[in-house]
Order: C-alpha cells, then sequence, then structure tokens
C-alpha cells in the first residue's frame, strides 16, 4: 500500500504539467495536482581530464548532461548560474563558504555533481563524487566518492559518464533505464523485421531475418523470449525466439487464418494472442508452446492486442469492435467483468500497462480524423484521460519503460514512422531511430 | 623393287648368250677357234620371292555424309588374290568402287591376300545424324494457368465502407458476377482453388485491422459459399493494412485499399 501511495504521487507528479496545461478547466483533476511538487535540484559541475583525458570531455559532460536530464525525475540547475571556480576534488571546499555558493540563489541546488578524470593504465578514469550539499560538512555531504573505468575514447567517456549518471540517480532512489531494451519492428533492411537497441537508441541490432512482414513483439518478463507475428508461413502466424540468440522455439499454431498479436503471461508460462477462430479474430490463451490453447473472449467482434496487467497476472486489457469501432476494454482472464474504458468516440489501439499496473496508456483518434492518433495516459483507478501527443500525424504504438515513467511511442512525421521516448506527462521527447520505418515498440528489462 | 626388275632382266641375258655360244661352236669348225671367252659363270637367280599385297587406294567419298545419303568407296590393290571389303560389302576386284548407305557411322575395312601376305586398310564413313528436335517444352499445368488467368482478367475486387465488413450494393454485386465466374472456373478446373486477400485503409491500428481484413476475406467467403460455392475451395488472408494498393492520404486512396481482392489458391 504504502509502494503504491509513492508510485501515484511521483505519476501524478510527473503529469502535472499536462493537467496543468490542458485539462486546468476540469476541477476533478486540477485538484491532485500537487502544488508543491519538489524535485530534486541537482548542479552539475563541468568536469575536466588530466593529459590524454581531456579531449574527451566534453562528450564526458554532455553525456552526464543528458543521462541525467533523462531521468525527468530531477531539476538540473542550469550550468550559467554557477560559481567561476568550480570544485574537482574534496579539498576544495574551503570554510567557511563550503557549500554556500551550490545552495544560495541563483543555483539553489540541493546536490551537486563534480570530480575530474585521468588516465591511468591507458584507460580513463572519473573520479566522481556527488555531495548533499545541504549538510554541513564534506563528510556528511559525500553522497558518492566512486571511481569508475573505461577505455581512452569516446566511447569510454560516455561509458564512465552513463555509470557514474546511474549511480547518482539510484542514490535519489529512482529507477534507471541502464540495461534496459527496446524491441521494435524495422522495414529497413527491405521488410519488417524485429530489431533491438539500448534504452537511449543506441547498439541496434536485428533479431529476425525472415523476409516477410514480421511483427508485433512481445517480451517475457524475464527478457529470454520475445514472440511475434509474421508471414513467414502464408497466412499470419506466431513464433517465439530467444532474446540472446534469436533462436526459435517451439510454438504450435492454431489452424487459423489469422494468428497475431502475442502477449506473455508475467509468470511466463502462458501466451494470449488473437486469432480467427468461426469468422472472427478473438483472444486465446495457450501454453508458452502453444498447447491447451483456450478461447477467452466469446462475442461476435474482432478482439486484438491482449495486455495482461503485469502486477496481479488476472487482469488483460484489450482492444474490441464490440461497440462499434475498435475500442479499450478490461476484463479477467477467465473473460469475466467485461468493461469498456474508453467513450467509444474514435478508434483506440496499442495498449500498455505501467510496470506498477496502475496507469496504462494507449492511441486513440478523438478529437481527430479517422487514423490521426495521439498518446493517452489513464489511471486506471479513475479511468480519466490524459492526452500527451498533440500531433496532427499519428503517434501509435505507446510502451511504459520499466522505470514507469518513461514512454516509448512511434510517430508519423512526413511519411516516415520513427521511435521517440518521453517523460509519461508527455516532455523530454527524444528521437531513439532514423533508418527507414521503426515503429511497435516494446521496452522490456535486460536479460537477467 | 626396280632393282630387282634389273638384276633379273641381267641374268636372263647372260643365260642366252651362253647357250647361243655353245651351240655355234659345232658348226664354226674350219674357223681357228677365238680365244676362249672368259668364262663367265652366271650367277644363280635368287629365288622369285613372292610380291606382297599392297593396297594403294581405299578411299570413301565423301568421307562424311548426311544420314541417308551415300558414300562411294574406291580402291586399287596389287599383288593380291583375295580382296574383301567387311560390313556386308564382300569379295571384290583389285581396282573398283562400291556404292555404300550406311545408317550410322561406319569403318570399312578393305582386306587384300595374297601369297606375299596381307594388307589391310580402313576407311571410315562419318554418318551426320540430324540435329535433335527440341526437347517437348513441359507442358505448362494448362488448366491451373488459364483458370488463374480467367481470374485475374475476370475477378472483381470488392469494396468496404471504413472499419465495416458487410458487403454494401455494389459489393454485392461485383460478388455475384465473382460466384458466377468462380463456378465456371471450378468446373472446369477441379484442382483449382482460390485465396481471398482481405485489406484495410491505413488508419486503423495494424492490428485490429488484421482481424478485419480477415472479416472482409470471411464475408465474402460466406456469400460465395451461400451462392453454392464449395468452402473447401475457397482460401482467406488478411492482409491488414500491410499491403496497400495506392499510398496517397485521402478518402479515393483509402476506398481503393478496402477491399477483397482474389488470387488463386497454392
Amino acid at each position: 500500500m504504502k509502494t503504491r501511495n509513492i508510485t501515484v504521487l511521483l505519476i501524478t507528479a510527473v503529469l502535472g504539467i499536462v493537467f496543468a496545461v490542458s485539462l486546468a478547466g476540469q476541477a476533478d483533476i486540477g485538484g491532485r495536482i500537487s502544488k508543491d511538487r519538489e524535485l530534486p535540484v541537482i548542479a552539475v559541475a563541468d568536469m575536466h581530464g588530466t593529459g590524454a583525458a581531456e579531449q574527451y570531455m566534453d562528450v564526458f559532460n554532455k553525456t552526464l548532461w543528458d543521462e541525467l536530464a533523462y531521468s525527468g525525475q530531477i531539476r538540473l540547475a542550469p550550468k550559467t548560474s554557477y560559481p567561476l571556480q568550480l570544485p574537482q576534488q574534496a579539498s576544495d571546499f574551503k570554510p567557511p563558504v563550503m557549500f554556500s555558493d551550490w545552495t544560495r540563489p541563483p543555483v539553489s541546488a540541493n546536490y551537486l555533481a563534480f570530480g575530474y578524470t585521468g588516465v591511468q593504465d591507458d584507460q580513463i578514469v572519473l573520479f566522481g563524487n556527488f555531495y548533499n550539499v545541504g549538510q554541513p560538512t564534506v563528510q556528511s555531504a559525500q553522497v558518492l566518492a566512486n571511481r569508475y573505468y573505461g577505455m581512452l575514447n569516446n566511447d569510454g567517456a560516455r561509458k564512465v559518464a552513463r555509470e557514474f549518471a546511474a549511480d547518482i540517480l539510484r542514490q535519489l532512489g529512482i529507477a534507471t533505464l541502464s540495461g534496459t531494451r527496446i524491441y521494435f519492428v524495422s522495414d529497413r533492411s527491405g521488410s519488417k523485421e524485429i530489431w533491438a537497441m539500448d534504452y537511449d537508441g543506441s547498439n541496434q541490432k536485428q533479431l529476425t531475418r525472415y523476409g516477410a512482414i514480421t511483427g508485433q513483439p512481445a517480451v517475457s518478463a524475464d527478457g529470454k523470449l520475445f514472440a511475434f507475428m509474421t508471414y513467414a508461413g502464408g497466412n499470419p502466424q506466431i513464433r517465439v525466439h530467444t532474446t540472446d540468440t534469436s533462436r526459435r522455439q517451439t510454438f504450435v499454431n492454431p489452424v487459423s487464418s489469422t494468428v497475431a498479436t502475442p502477449e506473455f503471461t508475467p509468470d511466463g508460462k502462458n501466451v494470449l494472442f488473437a486469432a480467427t477462430i468461426d469468422g472472427w479474430t478473438q483472444l486465446m490463451m495457450a501454453g508458452i508452446d502453444g498447447s491447451g490453447m483456450r478461447r477467452i473472449s466469446n462475442v461476435r467482434a474482432i478482439e486484438v492486442s491482449p495486455r495482461v496487467n503485469p502486477k496481479t497476472g488476472n487482469d488483460l486489457l484489450f482492444i474490441s469492435g464490440r461497440s462499434g469501432h475498435q475500442q479499450l476494454w478490461r476484463m479477467n482472464l477467465d473473460g469475466t467483468d467485461r468493461e469498456m474504458l474508453t467513450s467509444g468516440v474514435g478508434d483506440v489501439a496499442n495498449p500498455s500497462w505501467s510496470p506498477d499496473g496502475h496507469h496504462i496508456a494507449f492511441c486513440w483518434t478523438r478529437g481527430y480524423e479517422p487514423g490521426n492518433f495521439n498518446i493517452f495516459v489513464m489511471d486506471i483507478a479513475d479511468k480519466v484521460p490524459v492526452q500527451l501527443t498533440t500531433n496532427s500525424g499519428r503517434n501509435e504504438n505507446p510502451w511504459w519503460a520499466p522505470d514507469g515513467v518513461h514512454l516509448v511511442f512511434s510517430s508519423m512525421r512526413g511519411r516516415v514512422t520513427q521511435l521517440y521516448s518521453m517523460l509519461a506527462d508527455g516532455t523530454n521527447v527524444r528521437q531513439l531511430t532514423t533508418q527507414g520505418n521503426n515503429l511497435q515498440p516494446v521496452w522490456a528489462k535486460g536479460i537477467e | 623393287m626396280r632393282m630387282n626388275m634389273r638384276t633379273l632382266s641381267a641374268a636372263v641375258f647372260a643365260a642366252t648368250l651362253f647357250i647361243a655360244a655353245a651351240g655355234c661352236k659345232k658348226k664354226v669348225a674350219a674357223a681357228p677357234p677365238p680365244p676362249p671367252a672368259p668364262k663367265v659363270e652366271a650367277p644363280p637367280p635368287p629365288p622369285p620371292k613372292p610380291q606382297p599385297p599392297r593396297i594403294d587406294t581405299f578411299v570413301a567419298e565423301p568421307a562424311s555424309i548426311e544420314r541417308g545419303q551415300s558414300s562411294t568407296l574406291r580402291w586399287a590393290v596389287a599383288n593380291a588374290t583375295n580382296m574383301t571389303i567387311d560390313q556386308g560389302v564382300g569379295a571384290v576386284q583389285a581396282n573398283g568402287t562400291r556404292q555404300v548407305n550406311p545408317g550410322n557411322s561406319t569403318t570399312y575395312t578393305l582386306t587384300a591376300s595374297g601369297a606375299g601376305g596381307t594388307d589391310t586398310r580402313s576407311v571410315t564413313v562419318t554418318v551426320n545424324a540430324p540435329p535433335p528436335p527440341p526437347p517437348p517444352k513441359p507442358q505448362p499445368p494448362k488448366v491451373t494457368i488459364s483458370s488463374a488467368e480467367v481470374l485475374s482478367r475476370e475477378a472483381q475486387d470488392v469494396y468496404f465502407d471504413y472499419d465495416m465488413s458487410d458487403l454494401r450494393a455494389d459489393a454485392v454485386r461485383a460478388a455475384t458476377a465473382n460466384a458466377e465466374l468462380l463456378k465456371r472456373i471450378f468446373a472446369q478446373d477441379s484442382g483449382f482453388t482460390v485465396l481471398i486477400e482481405g485489406n484495410c485503409d491505413e488508419r486503423g491500428s495494424a492490428e485490429y485491422n488484421l482481424g478485419l481484413g480477415d472479416r472482409r476475406a470471411t464475408s465474402l467467403k460466406d456469400f460465395y459459399v451461400m451462392q453454392g460455392l464449395p468452402a473447401e475451395r475457397i482460401k482467406t488472408i488478411s492482409y491488414g493494412k500491410e499491403k496497400p494498393v495506392c499510398t496517397d492520404a485521402n478518402e479515393a486512396c483509402y476506398q481503393k485499399n478496402r477491399h477483397d481482392h482474389m488470387a488463386p489458391g497454392q
């Protein structure tokens, strides 16, 4: 219960800007905005390197700043407000001033990151310090004083900056995305195939080579398997591969003209998917190898995109055409307690759960022409949709990051579709892909 | 050989002189005898060696013929008593010609034999077979191709409204014509199956459109079955919005993409 409250508070805070800007007129929402929202303010002193390390410090300083900013859960004090004399090590702090240059306006920081780099055994070594400048002494202020090693080049400089940033965020209790992977679909090889990349868009790799339309990836909770749909065998069918070597696993498809939109249950024991039975695409559940399939929806409507609540494992979101156009629904895994979560106008697609199971993201054409989807989030408790994007193009495929505060989504700007990440309040938008068209992202934990 | 002839003539001449001289001696007694001629003993002639048979000529003219044409063998043999040519030609004279009509390339051997031995010579008449006829073209699966052609020429695409899968009035007309066409094709071509490809415009989501394309294909199949066509010969596939025939962002283009297309099944 405690964890839940903290998370709700956090999400509410993150969503605050959007509430304030776009929904200020709605009293029930406005009342939930925390007026005294306080994110920790961090000052990050530009660092220098001795000898050969200095040439990589522009890359280092930029990476450290970006990584911290990307978390979205701290505020970075602008560098132009800093004192002229920047500290490099503990002994640079002298009484009586001590930390007051940093705590007073214009910096007004709660924390300070500082340090320097040098060369040791042909490696770059970072002496990274992170101080709580609200404390009276160097001893009590010191939160982190670590060494980080990397290759003596730009990649090594990026590596030590990322590791230092991840440690800082951990110290502040902020989930880091370091090590998480985004699985997605790209047509850059000539046909749609499954690809994966690091959370920041680096290290992009092709995982499937079917040479046929392939898409709709899903990743198991332990990060070891991914499932997807492919036309490689003629009609669309589901296949399951390992994430490490992309080796195909056994999965027996039902006899059906369409088998698609796979999803793993949180315990990794079952797969949910959509398959056409008796003329209608309906929701199914089967073992991880496709055995023991049973039908979990039975209506004369198209139903696709099952997404199981990662926290309870007992209920699922899905898209159904039961009311007319495609809308967002929820029901229990046994098919009971069906409820429509959207109002029935427009088209809804691509539901995704936040890791704590309290919030959902989806795309919706509400307020726009058919096809012009935008990203929405919703607190599953009050079911009030909050619109995050307002592009006139298509914004689709939202997926919650493992940190619970970021989303990755696809956006068609011009005739090209690319992947972007953003905070769950619609800010901090960052482009992750540039080659070909990229869509249907799934943000997964790293392989454990 | 030439030397042998000359030696032989000289010996015969010497022998003749000796006999003549002996005969004259008795008749001419009065005259003082001439000094005796130096005694010349003629060397005994070597025993006459039998000459070995000799084939001077054995040719085929022409040496190369087309099948059905003939060639002439021509030969000339010396010092032989028996001349035969194999391959059914048989005994021949020492000099001669013979027309032959071999069906395939044949080697003729002339054997000349006599007291002096045997001589053989061979000649080959090459028979060029005419170039073989071109291999028969693999028989195209005539019926399937023509059925597929008929289908692609005559079948009409069936169009739908946005997010709908029931057949509009124009769709029913097209589907009715298609059903008649399929009846004809199925009757003529017992192995033929048809694949209905359901498609959607780009506006719905990719996931839902897979289901919608499936519905559109199924609803046309259901119509065909109601018209009496066999369900087992009608397959369906949904391409959702993955295979647009038109990529402009306007209703004319969207309408083109909201359709069922018919293709030959596998």
